[in-house]
């Protein structure tokens, strides 16, 4: 199984139950839907990738199953495992929430990387996981999505990052912030190798993160529901002293606003992924 | 010299002691020069020791301080014939940043910085020097400007952070910082950014990305602020020193990161206390790194903001 190519730490990760009503094998066999509530065969909603089959909810799905079902069977190619967390600031209780987190999820980290095929098409693709440290950028996943861009640049592939992130790692203080720029420097050297990059914003998309590398693809995508924004909702609430509207910062706001290409249900998202990375084959 | 902080209470307490005696030796005609002067020298060790042993918290405070120089002050005293552009050709012009050309020791450049306001009514106007993305979009116009003009650029940061507002949100608050990122990695001109006061966050790396990285002594630079740490982290905003200190935000721990390519001493007790002489030290810094970088290329002072941040973080790699 393809989870298991990211899973090296714990072989348990099957056996857990995901705490937002899915399951990753189906023990339990219905999922009530939180959107409209309807009660789902959980197997049924496993192979809609997490997608409602009554309203088109999407439910969380974690990187090793977006990796799957993204990518063409067998092409898939880990790459960068071997990078992990440390604590430069010894800030108390780090190393113990990363081992939960490892534990919980069988990922070493918030973010995983790989090579292979889309719909017959090359590309590198890295899938950040919010369950892990809400999927915050400290080093590592600064160091892994720096260095599988200058993997890309130097193979003349194009990149797709598909973000869930809380925002900037607070343990790791200034040095999280500084992977921003870290990121973006390796990112604007694919640019200037004319590579194509597509930065594809999934639930939740928010703070640093959503202020580096989630904004800056030559095509911005979102999926469906995915909050997406640079500050928070209740500091801008206090901030400004009013209430906002319920789809403010949503991927529906966003492409209202003009800050998105496109809004893509998570059940098409191969086939528009790969119709896109099919028309800069030539690049 | 008016008390700015609490912590310096030590010291007014005995410049305080030092006038009363002043005062009764006019009026009663006696000698205490002896006893006034054993007062100063221990008014100047409880400052060596007050400031030369400055909390984190403490220097957060310095760095935000009203009366500490802001970027138009610097501005004005190091460069010459500063002309200020305005407007971000998209929506508005934000005062949060400014930013023009003017001559460097008889190098035209590009400056650009955070400005906050002086009082009230100037930090209405700055909007506290929190900018919108109007304000990140101004900075970039101007960049790309230098970049034609081969200008170096040289950049002040003093922001609490990027404005969190509705229309900030609107208008894209996420994409305009994160464009500047790539946009300065990839400018063929010298870059420097100096941390002058607060540097917060998102809003303060969007005119940060450069070849040299300075900071003045008592600046801080974090991902987010003491009390915002202190509430997230630790659930208590009341913990705001405690997170200070573990954020490892000041100067001299940037430094030690390699994130900081320099520390510019300020005098005793902060930049406020003697303004010419903060000046003058900026200006030799500033001027010494500007030298170094302009005798390289375009692609080398690409080649070097690359491996600046490629070469930071700490992580663990099994072979
Ligand atoms: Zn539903």
């Amino acid at each position: 199984m393809l989870k298991d190519l990211f899973s090296k730490l714990n072989k348990k990760v099957n056996e857990t139950n995901r705490n937002d009503g899915t399951f990753e094998n189906s023990e339990s066999i219905m999922t009530k839907c939180p959107n409209c509530k309807k009660i789902l065969y959980s197997k049924e909603l496993y192979k809609r990738l997490n997608v409602c089959t009554n309203c088109e909810h999407h439910l969380p799905i974690t990187a090793p199953d977006r990796m799957e079902a993204l990518m063409d069977e067998g092409t898939v190619k880990p790459i960068l495992e071997n990078i992990t967390s440390a604590n430069p600031l010894n800030f108390p209780n780090y190393e113990a929430k990363l081992n939960k987190d490892r534990e919980k999820t069988g990922l070493n980290e918030a973010v995983i990387c790989a090579e292979g095929t889309i719909d017959d098409t090359p590309a590198v693709v890295a899938i950040m996981d919010s369950r892990f440290r809400m999927g915050s950028m400290g080093s590592a996943v600064g160091e892994k999505l720096a260095r599988t861009f200058e993997y890309a640049t130097e193979r003349r592939l194009p990149v797709i990052v598909f973000t869930a992130s809380g925002g900037a790692r607070m343990q790791e203080g200034i040095i999280s912030l500084m992977q921003m720029a870290k990121v973006s420097v390796a990112i604007e050297r694919h640019n200037q190798a004319g590579l194509l990059y597509i930065a594809y914003m999934t639930n939740p998309t928010t703070g640093g993160v959503s202020a580096s590398f989630a904004s800056v693809g030559d095509i911005n995508l979102a999926e469906r529901g995915a909050l997406i924004g640079f500050a928070g909702r209740r500091v801008i609430e206090e901030t400004i002293k009013e209430k906002l509207p319920d789809d403010f910062q949503t991927a529906e706001f966003l492409l209202k606003h003009g800050q998105l290409d496109e809004v893509v249900n998570r059940r098409d998202m191969k086939n528009y992924l790969g119709r896109i990375l099919k028309l800069h084959s030539g690049v | 010299m008016t008390m700015a902080f609490e912590f310096e209470k030590p010291i007014y307490e005995l410049e305080d002691k030092i006038g009363e005696l002043e005062k009764y030796a006019a009026k009663n005609k006696l000698d205490l020069t002896k006893e006034i002067s054993f007062l100063e020298k221990k008014v100047n060790d409880k400052k060596d020791e007050v400031y030369s042993n400055l909390t984190p918290w403490q220097r957060v405070e310095i760095a935000r301080y009203a009366k500490r120089p802001t970027t138009l002050e610097y501005i004005e005293e190091i460069f010459e014939d500063f002309i200020e552009f305005f407007g971000d050709r998209v929506h508005s012009d934000d005062a949060a940043i400014v930013g023009g050309i003017a001559s460097y020791h008889g190098t035209p450049v590009t400056v650009i910085g955070h400005q906050r306001g002086r009082d009230t009514k100037g930090n209405i106007h700055r909007n506290f020097g929190m900018a919108h993305p109007d304000g990140y979009r101004k900075a970039l116009r101007l960049m790309k400007q230098a970049d034609k003009f081969n200008r170096p650029v040289i950049c002040f940061i003093d922001t609490k952070g990027a404005y969190p507002g509705k229309a900030a949100e609107e208008r894209g608050q996420s994409e305009s910082i994160a464009r500047n990122l790539v946009e300065m990695a990839g400018l063929k001109v010298p870059v420097i950014s100096i941390v002058i006061g607060e540097g917060g966050s998102g809003g303060a790396l969007a005119l940060g990305v450069c070849n040299r990285l300075l900071m003045l002594e008592n600046a801080t630079y974090s991902v987010i602020s003491p009390e915002g740490a202190a509430s997230i982290l630790f659930k208590d905003a009341s913990l705001k020193e405690i997170a200070a200190e573990s954020l490892k935000i000041t100067a001299a721990d940037l430094k030690s990161f390699g994130i900081a390519d320099e520390v510019i001493m300020e005098p005793k007790g902060g930049a406020h206390n003697d303004r010419e002489a903060v000046i003058s030290s900026l200006d030799e810094a500033v001027k010494r790194h500007l030298d170094e970088l302009q005798s390289m290329d375009g692609q080398t002072l690409m080649d070097d903001r690359y491996d600046k941040y490629m070469n930071i973080g700490v992580f663990t790699e099994q072979s």
